[in-house]
């Protein structure tokens, strides 16, 4: 019973780990399709909102996107920070300057999505900290300088709905406004003032070719990296990459745990065994029933393991998820341990093969056992 | 089918390690087993006689001599032959009765026929027959572990029958027995051999060996008598 519960252990780590090693990059994909935008553009060399760096001339690049007729819908997306005053405090987010009909950052979740330059919509972190509610006003700065102490724009806007951003991070307070707001605001920067986009989001028209057109952008739009889904997920992956070995070094170490465990397992029933096998043999079963047997001992112990593995691994993912997604920073969408039928199926289909080489050890003791010997010793024990 | 007996072993025998020590378990012996005979073989401890019981049911070789089991030389068979061999002519029925525990009486007796390619009705009702023929009719259905150790051995002597071999061996069958149970396989014993079936038992039993026609005295690895 116990070594069965230390095959479900190792099966689940190793169903974990598989979870592991292709649910992030699986989740990251399913996170980017969300709203349909399959290209990104970022400043040249860097990845969306990766550095404060910023596309000029929206227009001018809009102008050459829609040049080509492909390209479907065009969303740029001005980020940056704003300061909230509230009493003798000041709450700081992160925000968002989009074209609401077009923007793919964010779903409403309660109130109304912007439609005047004034309004805000706000996540439900931000909402809190202010400890305001819909329709509320609130004052919002930017361009704080800490020598003077002072920011060099400040306007009131109407929080008009709660919202949830695809992309937001877990701890993060957030608030998008209308782009044309947010470059007003910036207006006395020296570093953000003009028609500038942090990232444009990009949507290829039905029959259109994603990376033909990504790979149009590059040529005719230098300043600019353009990131399809597979691009994106290929810089993605080499970013995660030592989540993945770390992943498979596990995964591997389980698999040989299991492997182990099985082998044990089978090798000590079938010593015990040895005088029923012997008996068996000389009674004219075939060695090489023995051998299908004692491996389909190995089998069945495996899936047996598995099963319970499954039990354990979902649960184990769910609560190391919970603890990875909210890590500073990271997307909250985007899961670590995503459970998808193909990592189940991996891990049984590993478990089972791991089984069935665990067996033949004991399968070939067993097979091999010398009837007449084996029943001597059986009779003197 | 030969006319002549159906067990020849001629000059047998059979040397094997023990440690750094040689054992010569069978230094030369020689016996016929007539078809339909029941033979007994006794001696002291370590005098041979489960030796002699293996070779004669080809799960041993001999060192040198020949072994023949109804007609046919044991020497040179490969281990499928061997095994085919034992599953279609020999029944071993032994001290211990080692039948599965997972599989019920029934199952347990249906086991060498599944072997032998015996259809699943086939061995059904055979199985059913011979627990009934050792009176088991009741406990076709029951696992090993439900049952006595005089009702697991009748179960182990209804699955040495099952694929009507011509020569039924049996070691230390009454060993693990109370002396009650012990009477019972005997009668068993003489019953199967009244109906036709060879039997060889080694025992140190009295009254098994009693109940056989012939007994065969060994000491030191030698027939002394028999």
């Amino acid at each position: 019973m116990l070594a069965i519960v230390g095959v479900a252990v190792a099966a689940a780590m190793l169903l974990d780990m598989v979870m592991l090693a292709t649910g992030m990059r699986q989740s990251f994909r399913e996170l980017l399709l969300t709203r349909g935008f399959q290209i990104r553009l970022a400043p040249k060399g860097t990845l969306p909102f990766d550095t404060d760096a910023t596309i000029p001339d929206v227009a001018s690049v809009t102008a050459t996107l829609r040049q080509n007729p492909d390209i479907g819908e065009i969303s740029p997306v001005l980020g940056g920070s704003i300061h909230i005053p509230i009493g003798d405090r000041d709450v700081s987010a992160s925000v968002l300057g989009i074209d609401p009909s077009v923007q793919g950052d964010y779903e409403l979740l309660s109130g109304r999505d912007l439609r005047a330059g004034d309004d805000v919509v706000v996540n439900d972190r931000l909402l809190a900290a202010l400890g305001k509610r819909i329709g509320d006003t609130i004052s919002v700065a930017t361009g704080y300088d800490p020598q003077t102490r002072s920011y060099s724009a400040q306007r009131n806007f109407t929080i008009t709905g709660t919202v949830r951003f695809l992309y937001g991070a877990a701890d993060q307070s957030s608030a998008a406004m209308r782009r044309e707001t947010l470059k007003q605001l910036n207006a006395s920067s020296p570093t953000r003032a003009g028609d500038r986009a942090s990232l444009f989001m990009i949507r290829v028209r039905q029959g259109g070719d994603v990376e033909n057109a990504r790979r149009w952008i590059e040529s005719r739009i230098p300043i600019v990296s353009a990131l399809s889904i597979a691009t994106a997920i290929a810089q993605v992956d080499q970013r995660l990459a030592y989540f993945r070995q770390l992943a498979v070094i596990l995964g591997t170490v389980s698999l040989f745990v299991g492997f182990l465990l099985v082998t044990t397992l089978v090798t000590v029933s079938v010593n015990e065994r040895s005088g029923e096998i012997s008996v068996m043999r000389a009674i004219g079963v075939s060695r090489t029933h023995i051998v299908e047997q004692v491996v389909l001992e190995g089998v069945v112990i495996s899936l047996i393991g598995a099963a319970v593995g499954l039990a354990i691994g979902l649960v184990t993912a769910r609560y190391l998820n919970s603890i990875l997604s909210a890590f500073p920073g990271l997307p909250m969408a985007i899961d670590f341990f995503l459970f998808q039928p193909i990592a189940a199926w991996s891990a049984l289909g590993l478990l089972t093969f791991s089984g069935i080489v665990a067996g033949i050890y004991p399968a070939y003791r067993a097979a091999s056992l010398p009837i007449a010997e084996t029943l001597r010793r059986e009779a003197i024990a | 089918m030969s006319d002549g007996p159906i067990v020849s072993v001629k000059d047998v025998r059979r040397d094997y390690r023990l440690g750094a020590e040689r054992v010569h378990a069978l230094q030369g012996v020689s016996i016929d087993v007539a078809r339909g005979d029941y033979v007994a073989i006794v001696g002291p401890s370590g005098c041979g006689k489960s030796t002699l019981l293996n070779l004669i049911g080809v799960i041993d070789h001999p060192t040198s001599g020949t072994v023949t089991i109804d007609g046919r030389s044991v020497e040179g068979m490969s281990d499928r032959e061997s095994t085919r061999f034992r599953l279609h002519n020999i029944g071993f029925v032994f001290q211990r009765f080692y039948l599965l525990p997972i599989l019920s009486a029934a199952e347990n007796v249906a086991l060498p026929m599944a072997e032998a390619g015996v259809s699943k009705d086939e061995r059904a009702s055979r199985a059913r027959e011979l627990l009934k023929y050792v009176g088991l009719e009741r406990r076709i259905e029951h696992r090993p572990s439900e049952m006595s150790g005089g009702e697991q051995q009748r179960v182990a002597i209804a699955r040495a029958l099952a694929n009507q071999p011509k020569l039924l061996l049996a070691d230390e069958p009454t060993g693990e027995l109370d002396a009650r149970t012990g009477e019972e396989i005997i009668a068993l014993f003489r019953r199967l051999n009244d109906d036709g079936t060879t039997l060889i038992v080694v025992t140190h039993d009295e009254d098994l060996a009693s109940a056989a026609r012939r007994k065969i005295h060994m000491r030191d690895g030698r027939v002394v008598d028999g």
